[in-house]
């Protein structure tokens, strides 16, 4: 494109077309910036704030503020290091998440995360909530709302993926939890086993049944490298 | 499926047009014809408006005022804000329980009436005060609680429950509140005497191009608190592409310790209408729209009456002052208990009937905002000042108060001072001078601009409430020195972690933490390391929350620890043994004792 503009992220030229958000710049030129809320082909939504970056000096997040020419990024300086790395913990603390037994172990995004950041235990207290139900209702599909991390992917793949909304938030602030198109039951939905929905969501909140060890551990998609490595791999082959 | 539910519902809606961005409306008028907006009656909305069931769900769960749970015909919700607390709402709390013979967030047993807290409903200067369905009660006792659950017992009418009325506008037919104005002090701009139609005329002699250079001339900043130059926003609007433009009004007065738009729209509310039309016709806009918190119904069907009377004096409508083709009417959006609505993203979110979540920015709403069009939202405050400009000149203006923040300032003083109440003081004014004037008691500390705002010590009490030192929304909460500075503190956050919308992590989780610890340091569990952690979890946070209420509900804590660090200190101590103060081994191990059927040897060594 002819009106293609550079910008910086932690002092290396990046490349971006108009309408590329910074993360999506920042990605095509090998540059990984964590991020839990947002995946590739869903509307950004700006909710888990790992991905905040400094730009010009100002906090955004990377996943939906847009690129644009000359700004200056700042990704991985010791600030937003932590910074990261607290949110992270407030998403671990928040919920009841056993890795050790949860199916999910290995194809985790926070998991990852946090082994990214070397978050060995969390550095907050423990909220252990007991109010998280759970949804076994469905023939194929079950929600575990202790490891929902209310990143919204399921919302929004619902919605503009698969054209339902069998998900939305309800409640608000601490008591915000996510809730089904029915009076509780999501076997009472037009939720499938086919829905991209099920595909999208980063932790073990949204399973489908049966299928749990299909992948034996050892041969998960983050057992060997780290999460961001098949992006950072972009820069090294160049 | 109960006939008469889904037929009523399918009025409320067709009142409606059936339009989903009316969810709020309609789900408030459900609930007010059922009392509840349950399941069927939000499958039956879902149905009537053509959107899913849990998009109802989603809207109605996130407001207070809306209930999914059936309540009790009449709901008594008391003030719990720091104020009332000081006044005695405690008392009044223990009286309530008592004579209903429940405890807050229960109904009684007949289901006919329910007792909640509510955060502040701005009456601090006539506190404890409490909402009965719509209807205010202010200056509230043991005794009047007694007497309010005697008297809604013979009659369950919430307003014969008003037995004399406040001063001005409060006693008119279409208000009949017990509310009243304390006004101390008006100034010249926004509660001076108004010639309706004035400012109107004046400004529409003038072309829209004009008018936004008259109100840039005259420097006017947003009132809400953070002073943006409302010449440039409504420029912004102006050049920004869009089939239809909006105002909207933010009367969502929710910061704790608030209360002058109260006051503005019970006794000026033709000057800030103007200032709505004068808006709409600098920016090109045809609607507008009034975002009414829901505490203030009770001056709905007066303001309602306001825009009616302006209609037929052809001060709006259509062909505004005779001079075509300018159109522009006003409808009145009720909100629903929700503080995070007072974020102009979160208030447009609510006017297009969703949950109160704030909209991601960029695009900001000059751009897209209502509906995805470009839209001014502006302070009611603000508006009245730009209506005044038309009136009295730019100049006029400009030369109230220091030049980078011209004008005047209304402030709601309340807390320990003689002469709460609403005062309009030209800006740049010493909050020594404003401490002077209201009567302030012995003052230790002032919370200044409301939970998010800051608390400031002597130290501080030389600095001017002014765009360029002390900026503020104008609530000013004065703290004696008899008072601990911990517990407004702690009651503010309590208050953040309530209102959160909990879109974003930080603001969701991490004012709960911050909570946490503050109780652990007031409980005497805390070590000095507590301190540093209320300041980098408060940085974080700041840094990292995604709007306003997160970029200002560590306030508290930061300014605080700033202005009165020594109040914490005095509360931590270093541990004694390996255990933190805060660790409860007792409690740790009483759950495997309770299984393991024995006591703890660790605990009995």
């Amino acid at each position: 494109m002819s009106d293609t503009f550079t910008f910086t992220v932690d002092g290396v030229e990046v490349a971006a077309e108009p309408g590329q958000t910074i993360l999506e710049a920042a990605q095509n030129a090998g540059i990984y910036i964590p991020r839990l809320c947002h995946r590739d082909g869903l509307e950004p939504a700006g909710a888990c704030r790992v991905c905040t970056v400094m730009v010009d000096g100002r906090p955004q997040t990377a996943c939906n503020f847009p690129a644009s020419e000359g700004v200056v990024v700042d990704n991985e300086t010791d600030q937003l290091l932590e910074l990261r790395r607290d949110i992270i913990d407030m998403l671990f603390v928040e919920g009841n998440h056993w890795c050790m037994f949860c199916e999910k172990s290995g194809d985790c995004e926070l998991q990852a995360l946090a082994y990214r950041f070397g978050i060995a235990a969390p550095s907050f207290p423990f909220q252990f909530p007991a109010d998280r139900q759970a949804d076994l209702s469905h023939p194929d599909i079950w929600i575990d709302r202790d490891r929902c991390i209310l990143c919204g992917r399921c919302v929004r793949a619902s919605r503009d993926l698969d054209g339902k909304h069998v998900f939305d938030f309800v409640d608000r602030g601490p008591a915000k939890r996510i809730a089904v198109n029915a009076e509780a039951r999501l076997r009472d939905t037009d939720a499938d086993v086919t829905d991209e929905a099920l595909e999208v969501c980063p932790v073990g909140a949204l399973m489908k049944k049966g299928t749990g060890f299909d992948v034996p551990v050892g041969r998960r998609t983050y057992d060997w490298e780290p999460i961001g490595s098949e992006i950072e791999k972009r820069q090294t082959q160049e | 499926m109960d006939e008469s539910l889904e037929q009523a519902v399918s009025e409320i809606c067709d009142q409606y047009n059936n339009d989903p961005t009316r969810l709020v409306d309609v789900a408030r008028a459900v609930q007010a014809r059922l009392g509840h907006v349950g399941n069927a009656a939000m499958d039956a909305i879902a149905g009537n408006l053509g959107i899913h069931r849990v998009e109802v769900e989603s809207c109605v769960s996130f407001y207070s005022f809306l209930s999914t749970e059936p309540k009790g015909e009449v709901v008594i919700r008391l003030c719990d804000d720091i104020i009332d607390e000081m006044k005695g709402s405690s008392r009044v709390a223990r009286a309530f329980r008592k004579e209903l013979g429940i405890d807050f967030g229960e109904t009684t047993p007949d289901g006919r009436i329910s007792l909640e807290w509510t955060p502040c409903i701005g009456m601090c200067d006539q506190a404890p005060a409490a909402l009965v369905n719509d209807v205010v009660l202010t200056w509230l006792s043991s005794d009047a609680a007694r007497r309010i659950v005697r008297e809604l017992r013979e009659h369950m009418d919430p307003q014969k429950l008003v037995h004399s009325f406040g001063d001005g506008n409060n006693a008119h037919e279409l208000v009949r509140a017990m509310v009243d104005n304390n006004i101390r002090k008006a100034g010249p701009v926004v509660l001076a005497p108004v010639t309706q139609g004035d400012a109107l005329h004046k400004a529409l002699s003038m072309s829209p191009a004009e008018v936004i250079r008259e109100v840039k001339t005259a420097r006017l900043r947003g009132r809400g608190g953070a002073g943006f130059p409302t010449g440039m926003k409504w420029d912004f609007t102006r050049g920004s592409d869009g089939d239809r433009k909006y105002v909207v009004c933010n009367a969502d007065e929710g910061e704790p310790g608030t209360f002058k738009d109260r006051v503005i729209l019970t006794e000026r509310a033709e000057l800030l209408f103007e200032g709505m039309v004068i808006a709409g016709y600098a920016v090109g806009a045809e609607t507008g729209i009034l975002y009414l918190r829901g505490e203030y119904a009770y001056l709905r069907a007066y303001l309602e009456h306001v825009l009616d009377d302006m209609r037929e004096k052809g001060l709006l409508g259509k062909g505004i002052c005779g001079r075509q083709p300018f159109d522009f009417d006003i409808r009145i959006q009720m909100g629903a208990g929700s503080y995070v609505c007072g974020e102009e993203t979160a208030l447009l979110s609510s006017c297009e009937g969703k949950r109160g979540d704030p909209k991601t920015r960029p695009p900001f709403p000059a751009q897209k905002g209502y509906l995805a069009q470009p839209t001014v939202v502006n302070n009611v405050e603000t508006l009245c000042c730009a209506a005044r400009i038309f009136e009295k000149g730019s100049g006029w203006f400009a030369e109230i108060g220091p030049h980078g923040s011209p004008g005047t300032k209304l402030l709601s003083i309340s807390g320990d001072c003689s002469k709460p109440g609403v005062y309009e003081l030209p800006m740049g004014v010493s909050l020594a001078d404003v401490l002077d004037l209201c009567g302030a008691r012995d003052p230790k500390a002032v919370q200044i601009g409301g939970a998010s705002g800051r608390m400031v010590g002597e130290d501080d009490f030389e600095r001017s409430v002014s765009y360029d030192d002390l900026a503020t929304g104008g609530a000013l909460m004065v703290f004696s020195h008899k008072r601990d500075i911990l517990k407004p503190v702690r009651k503010f956050m309590e208050f953040f972690v309530e209102e959160s919308c909990g879109y974003c992590t930080p603001c969701r989780v991490g004012n709960k933490l911050l909570l946490q610890c503050l109780e652990r340091i007031m409980a005497g569990k805390g070590v000095p390391e507590d301190i540093e952690y209320l300041e980098r979890l408060s940085e974080n946070i700041v840094t990292a929350s995604r709007c306003g209420l997160g970029q200002t509900s560590p306030n508290p804590i930061r300014t605080s620890l700033k202005s009165f660090r020594v109040a914490y200190e005095d509360m931590v101590q270093e541990p004694e043994g390996a255990l933190r103060p805060s660790f409860d081994l007792g409690a740790a191990l009483a759950e495997a004792e309770k299984i393991a059927g024995r006591g703890s040897t660790i605990l009995n060594e």
